[in-house]
């Protein structure tokens, strides 16, 4: 009989049920539908062992990764420990090394941790000041040995936490930080796929981390990135961006504006309208879209209609914090 | 409604299993949010989650696997009831799942029998 663990409790699967029919056995309340693997209501992670294969079918193959699996149809082939998706697990320590400006609005911030700590890059974290003020960020680079994090963090007007890092936060300051969270990012594996990545301001972050993950594994398809903002100021890493365009054939890199900045080196438009136009269909394409929330969930929609296979659509939204008062 | 056939092969074993709906699904969906008719009724939702539900739905089309009750269909479209969802939408569906079955050059009899189950659940999905 296998064990299954979940927060500071133990229960015996009995033979034949399901995590789910053990977990609600035991009056936990998992939220449930079909019970046939398909609705995806009953999705839980196992944070140790991997889940059995066939728990897994239909799941984005990032989720997959992360060992996420549904419950309904999990039939424990070992002991697990199990957690609902929302699980917070515990929070680890990391130092300011950096903070720069990268234009009038967007900061860089690197973080420097100790404990051993697992991402992929476009995933997110928590950061959590000391009072407990705590705000989600995307991770920007790729795991190194050098235990760093960087995020990109656009000043909000009325921005609590993000005016804090721009006007108090400084270099040597300790933050706390959350597990990794999320499944906007690359995975190996059809190297030869198109990818197609739009990002608003600071949604470059994740994107800048997942384009360097896929060409860190000899992503060998194109890769076509079109970063937009409204003005200039919300424009950043265009000589970054453009010098890895030199180096890598296969990396494509298109500026947008909106507004009522110009520059001809510069795409007129929004991100998401020069991107969609630039290809007549997107069948067989892997795309991510990082930022303004309604940009994603239009994009999503017209990408879809486009050719794309849901699947193969990964997203972060960045929803602003309400602000008090 | 969630009783499958005991005898040979079922309807959804000959039309293919999960491979046929995983085929089905992004067909049918893009047919749906393209149609002005029916579309309101898809917006504010989790497109993933419903690529998901749709998943169900057509397993449950094709007389496979599935608990759904009716109580469960009416619970499921009660928000859409209110908002005015009504036969004639329901007839639209049924149309984007004839077409997208068509597609699949799936035989127009297995088309038929999947048509019959989907078009039992009109009252319960429509709340009458």
């Amino acid at each position: 009989m296998r064990s299954i663990a979940i927060g500071e409790s133990t229960f015996s699967c009995q033979p034949g049920e399901s995590v789910l029919e053990t977990l609600l056995r035991e009056n936990i309340q998992v939220p449930n539908g079909c019970r046939q693997g398909l609705c995806q209501a009953c999705l839980m992670r196992s944070l140790d062992n991997s889940p059995p294969v066939s728990a897994q079918a239909g799941l984005k193959d990032t989720l997959q990764k992360q060992n996420y699996f549904l419950a309904c149809v999990c039939h424990p082939e070992q002991d697990m420990t199990v957690a609902l998706p929302n699980h917070q697990g515990p929070l680890i320590d990391a130092a300011v090394i950096k903070k720069q400006l990268l234009t009038p609005d967007i900061v860089q911030l690197v973080l420097e941790y100790q404990k051993p700590f697992t991402f992929f890059a476009g995933q997110f974290v928590n950061l959590k000041r000391p009072d407990g003020l705590t705000r989600s960020y995307s991770i920007a680079n790729i795991p190194t040995d050098e235990n760093i994090l960087e995020f990109h963090i656009r000043r909000l007007p009325n921005g609590q936490f993000s005016s804090w890092i721009y006007d108090e936060l400084e270099v040597g300051a300790q933050l706390a930080l959350s597990e990794a969270q999320g499944s906007c990012h690359y995975l190996p594996g059809r190297a030869e796929q198109p990818l197609m990545l739009i990002g608003t301001g600071s949604g470059l972050a994740p994107l800048y981390g997942i384009i360097a993950d896929a060409l860190a594994q000899e992503h060998s398809g194109p890769i076509h990135l079109f970063h937009g903002s409204r003005d200039l100021n919300g424009l950043y890493f265009i000589d970054e961006m453009r010098e890895l365009a030199g180096k890598f054939d296969n990396f494509h890199y298109t500026p947008c504006l909106s507004g009522e900045d110009t520059d001809s080196d510069i795409a007129q438009g929004r991100a998401h309208d020069v991107a969609l136009s630039s290809t007549d269909t997107l069948s067989g394409w892997r795309v991510f879209l990082c930022g303004h929330p309604e940009m994603i969930n239009h994009t999503k929609k017209m990408a879809f209609l486009k050719g794309a296979s849901m699947s193969d659509i990964y997203t972060d939204a960045f929803h602003v914090a309400q602000v008090e008062k | 409604m969630s009783d499958t056939q005991e005898t040979g092969q079922t309807l959804y074993e000959r039309i293919g299993g999960e491979a046929a709906v995983n085929a089905a699904v992004d067909i049918f969906y893009r047919k749906v949010l393209a149609d002005y008719r029916i579309n309101r009724f898809f917006d504010n939702t989790d497109m993933d989650q419903q690529i998901a539900k749709q998943k169900a739905f057509f397993t449950m089309a094709f007389g496979g696997p599935n608990n759904y009750t009716g109580q469960d269909m009416r619970n499921a479209h009660a928000r859409l009831v209110k908002m005015g969802l009504n036969s004639s939408h329901f007839d639209a569906v049924m149309e984007h799942l004839g077409a997208t079955l068509n597609e699949l050059n799936v035989p127009q009899e297995l088309i038929a029998e999947a048509a019959a189950i989907a078009e039992s659940t009109r009252n319960d999905v429509l709340g009458k």
